[in-house]
């Protein structure tokens, strides 16, 4: 599965390789869109609000058009990683080395957003994500910078759902990516219906000898044997 | 050692290692000296742990959960701080002015498109009076026969924004002349071409109007107004389009590099550049706002124009020199 997730990884000074999910163009639309939406609101309120306020408002309101289009995303990814439409799809915006997105990098992404707009509707920019490894459109390319989308918070203790399991021994000696195979099936049963998991139990019935329910609890027997061993 | 033993030991201590990284992540003035002295231990120890935890093939829930943690830790440790006022000093008095040096090839090449192009749509301008019209609309050429009729007060200004204040007219020059010097930078990255157009065809406009107004005679309203502001205004819009054309020469040429970075080492130069030209559009728009409408005698006009061009000159040439 390794070759079809889009997984970025990068080697730390510590010697660990971190991984960085990468974002995909139709994420990336859905959070420009949002985003578009809300300059658009932006714009919108500026112009009731600043068009009565005569020469110098509207002074103002061309500097700050200005500024909405050219530099309402940096100024959202350098003090907190994402504009509110990538917040809104979980996406953020970080350094080809995984660290937050600098100043000089988002400012270089978001002027070269003109390029990637060419010839309509951001053509260049999914041509260039398409044919890049990492989903980079001609401005991530330029400032090294990566869309990912954000970790999500991970659960306090893996496999708390089966905790109440008997240990069972594997009946035969499995392979450590067997057995890690085993592991996230059990860690991965709350996302799934019971019928889900049974269903997927059944499925190694040539190892556990049993189907149905039956299959379900031996598997997660193995899980927990792998996890904390017999139980004494 | 069993997956739920390793977790056992070390629960009180990713407890720790959470609570002091979030303690990390709140506003500098918040965060405790002690934190931040103990934090790149206790990220090694995060490493190993999460080494170790991949190398015995624990569960995917407890891997993942681990990777979070060096990645905060590793967010925290390699995050570069964001903005110094002395860099920003340091940035107008050295690196702009070297950047520029170093890449003036390309500021050359822009110039000389520019050139190519205003001089000789402004010749033709000139001697063709109705070429004019095949390069814009009939209504944009009354405007600038407007802007430029020494019979009217506002030098500068069309029909209808004759009554603006200067005030109105800085927020306008802002908007529109920045946004031509990004525009022009932004096209360096289609392996230049949009650069090339944009500067080609600011020249051939900016060419047909000064040759048309120069043939109808409003030299006196005309080139005072341009001269000051134009300083910083041109000099500006070809700093962008030669910054457009530091990527496209990394994209077209990129040398030993790879493209790839090739095109990352030239575009921290080009970024410096359009910062430093969009500093300079700033300034003209507020001369031009503010003193190329002024009504002083012509002498007067020149005088300052000239100052201006030769600050620009000196900046750019002198400016972050060491001296031995």
């Amino acid at each position: 599965m390794q070759g079809l997730d889009t997984v970025k990884k990068h080697e730390t000074p510590e010697g660990i390789i971190l991984r960085l999910k990468i974002a995909g163009p139709v994420a990336r639309a859905c959070a420009w869109l949002i985003d578009l939406s809300l300059k658009g609101g932006i714009g919108f309120v500026l112009i009731m609000v600043l068009s009565v306020l005569g020469t110098t408002g509207i002074a103002i309101l061309l500097v700050s058009l200005f500024l909405l289009e050219w530099f309402y995303p940096v100024i959202f990814e350098v003090t907190s990683g994402a504009t509110p439409g990538k917040k809104a799809m979980d996406l953020l915006v970080i350094n080809d080395n995984g660290t937050p997105v600098t100043f000089a990098a988002s400012a270089l992404r978001n002027l070269l957003r003109a390029a990637d707009f060419f010839p309509v509707c951001y053509g260049f920019g999914l041509i260039a994500m398409l044919i890049n490894r990492d989903f980079k459109r001609l401005g991530d390319m330029a400032a090294g910078t990566l869309v990912v989308h954000a970790e999500k918070e991970t659960a306090a203790s893996p496999v708390r759902n089966i905790q109440e399991t008997v240990p069972i021994r594997p009946p035969a000696d499995l392979r450590v990516n067997e057995q890690r195979t085993l592991l996230d099936f059990a860690e991965r049963g709350a996302t799934l219906s019971r019928e889900r998991r049974i269903e997927l139990a059944g499925l190694l019935s040539e190892l556990t000898g049993k189907t149905g329910e039956p299959a379900l609890n031996e598997l997660e027997g193995y899980a927990m044997w792998l996890y904390k061993g017999k139980t004494t | 050692m069993r997956q739920e033993h390793f977790e056992t030991i070390n629960a009180a201590f990713w407890t720790n290692y959470e609570r002091t990284a979030g303690h990390l992540q709140t506003p500098s003035s918040r965060r405790q000296v002690q934190d931040a002295y103990n934090f790149p231990r206790l990220y090694r120890k995060i490493c190993n742990q999460y080494a170790i935890a991949l190398s015995r093939q624990y569960s995917p829930a407890l891997v993942n959960r681990l990777h979070a943690m060096v990645l905060q830790g590793h967010k925290i440790i390699y995050h570069r701080s964001a903005f110094q006022p002395a860099r920003f000093v340091h940035f107008f008095s050295h690196t702009f002015p070297d950047t520029f040096r170093k890449t003036i090839g390309c500021f050359w090449i822009a110039l000389a498109l520019f050139l190519t192009a205003f001089i000789g749509t402004g010749v033709s301008c000139y001697y063709q009076h109705d070429l004019i019209y095949s390069l814009m609309d009939e209504s944009q050429v009354t405007d600038f026969e407007f802007m430029y009729d020494p019979a009217n007060k506002n030098h500068g200004r069309t029909a209808e924004t004759q009554n603006d204040t200067s005030i109105a007219m800085f927020g306008f020059y802002i908007k529109n002349n920045i946004s031509i010097g990004f525009r022009t930078f932004a096209g360096g990255m289609l392996a230049g071409a949009g650069t090339v157009f944009f500067l080609i065809f600011n020249g051939i406009f900016l060419g047909a109007v000064s040759g048309h107004v120069t043939r109808l005679g409003f030299t006196q309203t005309f080139w005072p107004f341009v001269s000051g502001h134009g300083a910083f205004e041109l000099t500006a819009i070809i700093i962008s389009g030669g910054a457009g054309l530091v990527l496209a020469l990394a994209i077209i040429a990129p040398g030993n590099l790879t493209r790839t970075d090739a095109l990352k080492q030239a575009a921290v130069k080009a970024l410096h550049l359009i910062l430093g030209a969009a500093a300079m559009l700033l300034l003209a728009a507020f001369i031009e706002a503010f003193w190329s409408p002024v009504n002083v005698p012509v002498s007067i006009k020149y005088a300052v124009a000239a100052a201006l061009w030769a600050l620009v000159i000196v900046y750019l040439s002198m400016a972050g020199k060491k001296w031995t």
